[in-house]
């Protein structure tokens, strides 16, 4: 639902339909609502069986990368004789995006038992939710729901009677964007610097306390009880007839200069036209949209023609030049000059950079610096070609992606709104200062 | 431990005395707290994977974190002083300094930005008295600093004041806001 708003008509809601509902976060209002009977049903399961309903299911991770959840648990060989993590990524940071927070808020039941099948699917016997500090409310929440849930023997040794033990712990984040990216995350949850790590090895191989680690957001964890006890077919269903490789349903987080941003939850596929117009109401009043994020700051920038012509699935938005990525929906209306806003996200990007990496550390500043220096109408039109060889410098340079995610902005910025740019632009070279006065 | 656990809205008792404090230094990790820490311990393979909440324990009752606490942890948790300065560096939330009794967090990333959150900011340096982004208010009350993306982007501008966190904030909502500080 489009919490805080009433549930729209149009929406699907499955993870979000208890959303602003109380009762539904204690563990009697959940078990009222049908929690935990997946969490008993996986356990007399072969663990092997479970990967496969959600590999079947189709199943893909909504933290951004979109990998095959299914496939990502396959990876975990059983019987290696190793102790296994899950980890569950709730360090929702990439702006634009705020649907975790509100599932943990409002189902925090959910995502302990979306853990517990995870931990249990993949032969760990632990998993750690790590949450960004900042979620004060969600990590109360959370706490609240795994102190119910270790009270009820539903977690811990023997859990429901399983005679299996299923450990969920909350890990609190202390501030840093970075530690969103998994294997920065596993450093953190280690009580490292949140440095990302270069791959090989995978966490599959060599994870969080150098063991076999599997890494899952948050959205896509809570989608797993449901897949359980609806079956894959049912998940499935939730897609375009013409495009079976994105399946279920989709929380979306819609911010910026629309009329109603909130939380929204649409089946795979639906047109993004009528997500904005109808669902969010559309522009404000007096105004008209410019551009559209729509998988939070990292992904290009769409013009409005992309955005209206888009299908909201993972293939839909990549044929219109930008990626789903974690559904963070970012809209700028005509009100607003982009340079201005993505002069902020590459000041966010520098001041989130860990700075291992030099084309990272030294491209987001560089690039802050020049685009604020054109915000402010000190700008040159050389700078528009020096931005694009230091974003060029950025791309697919580095051990993880924030420095591409810094770029993206920049590039189809220039690409798609380059008058915005010009405009700020003094109709002149930039003056050297003389040698000699 | 919940947030609520750890304090909730309240600042830390001796945060103002934190600051002037003489003497030789108290250990944290006495008592109930020592207790907390060990039950943490149980939860990791590895001692150092307890350092996050362990610096997390300090700052709720110290009001940041000291050499002298970094120290401390380090001891219990076997790490040296300077890997755990070294951590405590990375992250933003740890203050390497003591703050204002009521630490309030803007968040100005582009979503918010677009939504007007540069308006929020001068309006908490104005009411506040703080005047400087970073700068604490000659009462010792405020402290305001803009913050990166809180992700609450649907509910420009977000704040957060110590561990409270305040959704849909205004300019002209500053003032009633800051009177609930006492």
């Amino acid at each position: 639902m489009g919490y805080p708003h009433k549930p729209h008509a149009r929406e699907t809601t499955v993870l979000s339909q208890h959303f602003g509902d109380m009762d539904a976060t204690t563990l009697q209002g959940w078990r009222k609502r049908g929690g935990y009977v997946a969490l008993e049903r996986a356990l007399g399961m072969a663990p092997a069986d479970i990967v496969n309903v959600v590999k079947e299911s189709g199943l893909r991770g909504r933290g951004g990368a979109g990998f095959p959840t299914g496939v990502k648990w396959s990876f975990m060989k059983p019987g290696d004789g190793k102790p296994h993590y899950l980890c569950c990524n709730a360090d929702e940071s990439e702006p634009g995006t705020f649907k975790d927070r509100e599932i943990m808020r409002w189902t925090p039941h959910a995502l302990v038992e979306g853990c517990a099948i995870g931990a249990y699917a993949i032969g760990a016997e632990t998993a750690y939710i790590y949450i960004r500090g900042e979620f004060t409310e969600p990590i109360d929440r959370m706490e609240a729901a795994i102190k119910e849930a270790y009270a009820a023997g539903i977690v811990g040794k023997n859990a429901m009677g399983s005679g299996k033990t299923v450990n969920v712990w909350v890990h609190r984040g202390a501030g840093a964007y970075i530690c969103g990216e998994e294997t920065a995350l596993m450093n953190s949850l280690e009580g490292r610097r949140g440095n990302p790590r270069i791959k090989p090895p995978f966490p599959a191989v060599a994870g969080v306390f150098g063991q076999p680690t599997t890494i899952n957001n948050v959205e896509t964890l809570v989608a797993v009880p449901h897949i359980l006890n609806e079956g894959a077919e049912w998940y499935k269903k939730f897609s375009r007839p013409d495009n079976p490789k994105s399946t279920g349903t989709k929380l979306y987080s819609v911010c910026g200069n629309i009329a109603r941003p909130g939380n929204y939850e649409v089946p795979m596929g639906f047109p993004f036209r009528d997500f904005l117009y109808d669902l969010c109401g559309g522009p404000l009043p007096g105004r008209k949209f410019k551009a559209i994020i729509p998988g939070g700051i990292s992904v290009p920038i769409q013009n409005l023609a992309e955005a209206e012509a888009s299908l909201m699935d993972y293939e839909g938005f990549v044929a219109q030049g930008t990626m789903l990525g974690s559904g963070g929906v970012i809209v700028v209306d005509d009100a607003q000059n982009l340079v201005k806003f993505i002069a902020r996200a590459a000041r966010f990007f520098a001041h989130e950079s860990c700075a291992q990496c030099t084309q990272c550390r030294e491209g987001t500043a560089w690039t802050t610096k020049i685009l604020e220096r054109i915000a402010a109408g000190d700008g040159s039109a050389e700078d528009l070609d020096t931005l694009l060889e230091i974003a060029d410098n950025m791309t697919g340079k580095t051990i993880c992606v924030l420095s591409d995610s810094c770029a993206t902005p920049v590039v189809s910025g220039l690409k798609k709104f380059r008058n915005d740019f010009e405009s700020l632009i003094k109709k002149k070279t930039h003056h050297l200062v003389p040698a000699v006065a | 431990m919940s947030i609520h656990e750890m304090g909730g809205v309240e600042a830390p008792a001796d945060t103002a005395h934190g600051r002037h404090a003489k003497g030789p230094y108290q250990p944290v990790f006495v008592g109930a707290r020592k207790q907390e820490l060990d039950e943490l311990l149980t939860r990791y393979p590895s001692k150092m994977a307890s350092l996050l909440p362990a610096l997390w324990m300090v700052q709720h009752d110290r009001g940041w974190v000291s050499e002298e606490a970094m120290a401390e942890v380090a001891r219990l948790l076997e790490l040296t002083p300077a890997y755990v300065k070294g951590v405590v560096t990375f992250y933003t939330m740890y203050h390497q300094h003591p703050v204002g009794k009521y630490f309030v967090q803007v968040c100005t990333t582009s979503p918010c930005q677009v939504c007007g959150a540069e308006e929020v900011v001068d309006a908490f340096l104005r009411h506040t008295g703080c005047q400087e982004l970073g700068v604490t208010s000659p009462d010792d009350k405020f402290t305001v600093i803009e913050v990166e993306c809180l992700g609450a982007c649907g509910f420009a501008t977000p704040v957060m004041v110590n561990e409270e966190f305040i959704e849909s904030v205004t300019p002209e909502g500053v003032p009633d806001l800051l009177s609930r500080y006492k």
